[in-house]
């Protein structure tokens, strides 16, 4: 690899905008109130979808799961161990079986 | 997909780019309409993400996680200025129990633990000790998370993960002498208002060592930009640790605990680690490796004005400029290459905000003939770091800096 590395001369050819404002003066706090979506959506209908959805939707909408990638069966059955152990979600043993079906159906690795 | 798609973000139009398939870092650009489609192009998919103006406070911004959110800055802002405006900042958060309503007058930050005095600070108490004003990155530890090969689990960002802002508020080694820290103090431990959904999981919390917190750059920040933090950016208050992934911003800043032993809590012990070597890279597959906290950011450049797909003009006076941060020590270089890395030019550096922000770079190059043509940017920092030349990789997905390419043609 050859690196020329040549003196430019274009520093100043663009401005560089800076639209930040200046923290100045008195700062002044105000409450707030806001609404957050409910990201209450249901698992895509399947085999064992009812046992991820009671299972998985407590802590994060669907979204999370759909927009990964395909995985390993491994790679799903890691997830859903942590899930119980690291995040101590109640699943119950004979549903992690199932649940990690339902995550392989709809996003295996081939 | 659709049938799953929360109702409040359903749409009937949909936007995609012309070259979308070929597009590395094409966002759909679309910012006065809601509820549009763009596509990130993640190795394997999947490619489609909403873009969302359902949050409070914020914009157009790529839905990645609905609850709790995850939203990703759309690239194209990067290329707007080198401070990333409030409402396009990115959103990440561990647990669903978000505070929606914050009265500011009963607002307290605790400072306890190994101190004399276990003061509460009220908002305006912070006001009234020095303030101070610095620009700097806030990062995720996985942004661009979605471009490992193999692809892992977990939040599948684009390189959108990341803002530059000005803070304002106070140094954290201001509010810890004001509580006294007693000798022996080893850590300092943070937790905001966040909390979890179910009643074991844990708490968010991370740690500095006493030294860092200490160190007279790492402050509590009320203002981003010159105003209030955005709730979903951790109003009233956040934790700033220049030159460090954002997982240690701790967002909604209520808590401060001095620790005499080193902290133990999952959020610090067992999350967040990296492969103890260069740029956390291991090989996929690799057993038995070390780990440590992830900790200082590497440098990362990007061309913002040119997309993968574009046509040039061959022979044609071309600029390309861009961001770049030199992630825990400042900007020293931007080197630029239109041939795929064969040559290299260094290239134009803007105005210096500070250490740990974005700098603006730009360079004129011609391409010299018709045909394919790879751009590559990267950045060397004031430690001489630099960005690696092939991905390097680690099974959480974390610290990705390879130097981008950005395939063109000229005509």
């Amino acid at each position: 690899m050859v690196r020329s590395m040549l003196p430019v001369a274009l520093v100043a050819a663009i401005a560089f905008s800076q639209p930040c404002a200046q923290a100045e003066g008195e700062f002044a706090f105000k409450s707030i109130s806001v609404d957050l979506p409910a990201g209450d959506s249901m698992f895509p209908k399947g085999p064992n979808s009812d046992t991820a959805n009671a299972n998985c939707l407590a802590c994060h909408s669907t979204d999370m799961v759909l927009n990964q990638p395909a995985l390993s069966k491994a790679a799903w059955q890691a997830e859903v161990d942590k899930m119980r152990t690291a995040y101590k979600a109640p699943i119950d043993q004979k549903d992690v079986d199932l649940i990690v079906d339902y995550l392989v159906s709809i996003k295996s690795k081939k | 997909m659709g049938s799953i798609i929360p109702p409040h973000y359903r749409s009937s139009r949909r936007h995609f780019l012309a070259r979308a398939g070929a597009a590395s870092f094409a966002l759909a650009s679309v910012p006065a309409l809601a509820e549009a489609i763009t596509q990130l192009p993640l190795p394997g998919g999947p490619d489609e993400r909403q873009i969302t103006t359902a949050f409070p406070q914020k914009g157009a911004l790529i839905l990645q996680r609905t609850r709790p959110p995850l939203l990703e800055t759309p690239f194209e802002v990067f290329d707007q200025s080198t401070f990333t405006p409030n409402d396009r900042f990115f959103v990440r958060w561990h647990w669903a129990g978000i505070p929606t309503d914050i009265n500011v007058d009963a607002f307290r930050l605790a400072v306890r633990g190994h101190v004399n005095r276990e003061i509460p600070f009220a908002l305006d108490d912070l006001l009234a000790l020095p303030r101070v004003e610095l620009a700097a990155v806030n990062q995720c530890s996985g942004n661009s998370r979605g471009y490992f090969q193999p692809r892992v689990a977990g939040g599948q960002w684009s390189n959108g993960a990341m803002g530059n802002a000005r803070w304002t508020g106070v140094r954290l080694k201001d509010v810890l002498d004001h509580a006294g820290v007693k000798a022996g103090a080893v850590q300092v431990r943070f937790k905001g208002m966040d909390d979890t959904v179910l009643p074991d999981a844990p708490h968010f919390m991370k740690s500095l060592d006493i030294d860092h917190a200490r160190d007279g750059e790492v402050m509590l920040a009320y203002a981003m930009n010159g105003e209030p933090l955005p709730l979903l950016n951790g109003f009233p208050l956040r934790l700033i640790v220049p030159g460090w992934y954002s997982t240690y911003w701790v967002k909604m800043l209520n808590d401060i605990e001095v620790l005499d032993q080193p902290d133990t809590n999952f959020w610090t012990q067992t999350a967040y680690r990296i492969p103890d070597t260069p740029n956390g890279n291991i090989e996929p597959g690799a057993t038995g490796v070390k780990t440590v906290p992830i900790n200082r950011m590497n440098p990362r450049s990007f061309i913002t004005n040119i997309k993968a797909g574009d046509k040039l003009q061959a022979g044609a006076p071309t600029l390309a400029r861009g961001i770049a941060f030199g992630g825990a020590a400042g900007v020293s270089r931007v080197d630029f290459s239109s041939d795929g890395g064969k040559s290299w030019t260094g290239a134009g550096l803007g105005k210096d905000e500070g250490t740990y922000g974005f700098r603006r770079w730009q360079i004129r190059f011609a391409l010299p003939s018709q045909g394919d043509h790879v751009l590559m940017v990267s950045c060397t920092n004031m430690r001489g770091e630099t960005q690696t030349r092939s991905p390097n990789w680690n099974p959480s997905g974390f610290m990705r800096n390879v130097v981008e390419q950005t395939s063109v043609v000229a005509a």
